[in-house]
């Protein structure tokens, strides 16, 4: 990989892959949903759907068509740290590639009839995600986790916001942040690094630097005891979620968490772009072993993502229908409190090891994904993080991962959230009509 | 045993051999990962369902790896897990697949142990009796969900009076509790023989070798070709129809909106494709994309998708809007099908479309994955070795004509079935 700063700050990082005739470039900006402060939650997303609604050099009617032409596919989405935009297609789409990345930066219209339009689109993520019982109980569990970070609104934002958001708002954000010294782009594929970059400086070169951004520096303070909440609306299934603060990707117990959560519920890896093509394997991790084996749940997760700042290590699980989330909870509690008390085994630390080993390998079949990987750690901490991420996770100890399990998995330091819920009422389907 | 390459060497050029025993291998050697994907396909999809018991076949899905005549689950999951590797086990209308990705050293156990559970499994007691309550769950939360509430409601309109496409994959809750070990080992002994296996391997591995790990595993399996499923062809609906599913503890409702089209082997599938890319996919969801999304910013998300089978598929297209909005977004995609059918696409919107298909080619073909999928499509539908290199040759010959035909054949507003699920109530109608 070949990293290079233009002059006015942009990071570029450059890895050739010459297995396929395609290139992935992404460009990435160190903005995300805590950097909203209140009445603007929401803010980075919907800048994220305006970015694709035309630019003084692509008209709105022209966005379509620009890189489908050379097969290619094109996407973007904004976290709690993060704001991202992608394209990967064939090698001699490259140009275009850039040439639509420096216009996103710079030269975005935010018409205020788009504004408008898209207000009703977000709204309706938003709705069609609150009708996903799970999803909501994650954001109000996120939401009773942290008091102070903000971290703690979701990244779509409070409807109330969504509604009186201006056209100003999101334009005055959008000149704040998009700026090449707030960002990373991104290239990976069968393109030749030397030709690359002076394509890269040519299109990007000009762009003037912004101000240097102030940053919100809230800590969220200590957790001193324990949180609750229950959701009852009415539903199918019970959900349960158990969040503890966890340390962010930098934080040198990070790594042993990951293993203590591959243990637990299964290697992930560290691909937030690829985890959802693949589940986890997880049939002999200890609460799969104890709830879906047991029948008490129909299935268990762990959550440990990287996060700049501290986020949550969050365990899921689905009651099977006829348990009550009691059982459930009493179950998954005592398994984390023998993990706090006793660490893992060493065959469990090897085994961990030996997936996200393999996991690392998996994550690394494309060049989008391998470009995911170097602009989503450059965002949060470094790339050098995620290339030398194999081994920091060999070098974990048991001891490692004991001490990391006794600091995060204390009861002072959890939010236990249930959905319980309320029984359907019956609304019998309008007779089918012809008409 | 038999061996087939593609007589271009051009494109994939996978190495097909077919076993004594009527298994098929298809394998291609790529090194961009030191991985294998193998994809393991039975012709014994839903549709093997027997009519007293759908979600048989799919229950079947949830316990196959759970412990083998020679295995115990436990030692099948540590022996998967140790490796880093999830197994899929899935189920569509045609196919029962298994399909993992693992480390080029692990290849020749890890193919050992699928055979395994392919041809042996021990189907226990009490592993269906957990499964059978994640299945139950897994309906009830199904329930729940409009999404699939419209999906489902639409092909079982769609596909009505029993016929296997309309049929819930997962069955009923009262189906599901009455399943027994019995129900399970009949099925599989009726529908899991070698003729009904394609054995897909591509990754870091010699086609020659690969070809010898399949042969080891699954060259002495015996057992006699079962009866072929026939799926007749729908009835094409004569009316619009519609459905309401009021779930007002919801905040979106979902519309799917549909028609019964071709089979995927019709001449007029290329025609089919290139149409529905320009409907409702291209870039952001082609015409409806552009006038409901992006122009009316009445919802998230709204496309088409053209399901041709080996009978005669939907096309459907969905989209999730406010309740406000329901009635507008469905007029707007009628308006979108009368318009297609009355003044058909522009060329350029057909040579956007068939560029798009043609160059997205190398994406789709750069994983192993992506490739194991695109073989074991091409095998199920008889397309040939050299498909991913005709391929571009059979999209440039669909003319314009071709394609406003193929929309006049398919949508056709007066006949659509529409279903809504979601917080929405039938009101008063003209």
């Amino acid at each position: 990989m070949t990293e290079t700063t233009l002059d006015n700050g942009l990071k570029v990082l450059i890895r050739e892959e010459h297995a396929a005739p395609l290139a992935s470039v992404w460009c990435w900006y160190k903005v995300g949903s805590k950097d909203e402060g209140p009445g603007l939650t929401g803010v980075s997303h919907w800048c994220e759907h305006m970015n694709f609604k035309g630019t003084e050099r692509i008209p709105r009617d022209q966005v379509k068509g620009i890189i489908e032409q050379f097969g290619g596919s094109w996407n973007g989405y904004t976290w709690i740290d993060q704001t991202t935009y992608l394209e990967t297609a064939t090698r001699d789409a490259l140009d275009r590639m850039l040439f639509i990345e420096s216009q996103r930066m710079a030269s975005c219209l935010y018409h205020p009839d788009d504004c408008e339009s898209e207000r009703t689109v977000i709204i309706s993520e938003l709705q069609g995600g609150e009708n996903d019982p799970d999803q909501l109980l994650d954001q109000e569990l996120t939401a009773t986790a942290f008091k102070a970070h903000p971290y703690r609104h979701p990244t779509i934002g409070w409807l109330s916001d969504l509604e009186t958001m201006t056209r100003d708002d999101l334009y005055g954000y959008y000149r704040r942040y998009y700026v090449p010294n707030n960002a990373t782009l991104v290239i990976v594929g069968d393109v030749e690094t030397d030709e690359a970059l002076r394509r890269v400086t040519h299109h990007f070169g000009g762009i003037a630097p912004g101000p240097a951004i102030a940053r919100l520096a809230t800590v969220e303070p200590e957790q001193t005891g324990e949180r609750r909440l229950t959701l009852r609306k009415e539903g199918t299934a019970g959900y349960l979620k158990v969040a503890y603060h966890a340390p962010g990707v930098a934080h040198p117990q990070f790594f042993p968490l990951l293993i203590l959560d591959a243990v637990l519920t299964g290697a992930k890896g560290l691909n937030l772009w690829a985890s959802f093509r693949v589940p986890p394997p997880q049939r002999s991790t200890r609460l799969y072993r104890a709830l879906v084996e047991r029948g008490l749940a129909s299935n268990v997760s762990g959550s440990l993502l990287p996060t700049s700042d501290p986020f949550l290590f969050t365990l899921s699980a689905t009651a099977t229908e006829g348990e009550s989330l009691a059982s459930v909870e009493a179950v998954l509690l005592e398994e984390l409190d023998r993990a706090r008390r006793e660490g893992v085994t060493a065959a469990e630390l090897a085994k961990a090891k030996a997936q996200l080993k393999a996991r690392l390998v998996f994550d690394g079949d494309s060049v989008t994904n391998i470009a995911h990987q170097l602009g989503y750690f450059e965002t949060i901490a470094t790339a050098t993080l995620f290339l030398n991420a194999p081994a920091a996770i060999a070098a974990v100890t048991l001891d490692e991962v004991a001490a990391a399990a006794r600091a995060v998995l204390t009861d002072a330091n959890r939010t236990i959230g249930w959905f319980d819920p309320l029984p359907v009422r019956e609304q019998r389907p309008a007779d089918e009509v012809a008409q | 045993m038999t061996v087939g390459t593609s007589e271009s060497r051009a494109g994939l050029a996978p190495v097909r051999i077919t076993l004594d025993n009527g298994i098929v291998c298809l394998s291609k050697q790529t090194r961009t990962t030191p991985a294998v994907a193998i994809n393991l396909a039975v012709r014994a999809g839903s549709i093997c369902d027997p009519a007293a018991t759908p979600g048989a076949t799919w229950l079947l899905s949830r316990t196959i790896d759970r412990g083998t005549l020679t295995r115990s689950a436990d030692a099948i999951a540590e022996d998967l897990d140790g490796r880093g590797i999830t197994l899929t086990v899935s189920v569509t209308r045609h196919l029962f697949s298994l399909v993992c990705t693992c480390l080029a050293e692990d290849f020749d156990p890890v193919l050992a142990l699928l055979g395994d559970i392919v041809m042996s499994p021990a189907l226990s007691e009490t592993e269906i009796a957990i499964r059978k309550g994640e299945v139950i769950t897994a309906i009830r939360q199904d329930d729940d969900n409009p999404a699939v509430r419209a999906s489902e409601s639409l092909m079982a309109l769609l596909y009505h009076d029993g016929h296997p496409y309309g049929r819930r994959t997962k069955g009923s809750i009262d189906v599901v509790e009455s399943l027994t070990r019995d129900h399970l080992a009949r099925l599989h002994a009726a529908r899991f023989a070698p003729s009904q296996l394609t054995a897909v391997i591509v990754g870091d591995v010699d086609p020659a070798r690969a070809g010898e790990v399949v042969s080891t595993v699954f060259g002495e399996w015996r057992r006699p070709e079962p009866p072929a499923v026939t799926v007749a062809a729908p009835v094409q609906a004569a009316d619009r129809r519609r459905l309401v599913i009021p779930m007002m503890n919801k905040a979106q409702a979902d519309i799917a909106y549909g028609f019964t089209t071709i089979r995927r082997t019709d001449p007029a599938y290329y025609a089919f494709w290139l149409m529905n890319n320009a409907l409702g996919q291209y870039s952001i969801g082609g015409r409806l994309g552009d006038s409901i999304r992006e122009r009316q910013g009445m919802a998230y998300y709204v496309s088409s998708a053209l399901d041709a089978n080996v009978a005669e598929g939907p096309l459907a297209i969905r989209a999730g809007v406010s309740p406000a909005n329901v009635d507008r977004a469905v007029a707007s995609i009628d308006e979108e099908l009368r318009t297609l059918r009355h003044d058909g696409l522009a060329a350029k919107e057909l040579d956007e479309s068939r560029q798009y298909l043609i160059g997205s080619m190398p994406r789709a073909l750069e994983t192993n994955a992506g490739i194991a999928n695109f073989l074991q499509v091409a095998e199920l539908f008889g397309l040939g070795l050299d498909y991913d290199v005709r391929l571009p040759g059979l999209l440039r010959a669909v003319t314009l004509d071709d394609a406003n035909a193929a929309a006049r054949q398919a949508v056709d507003p007066d006949r659509a079935t529409v279903v809504i699920a979601g917080p929405y109530q039938e009101g008063p109608r003209d």
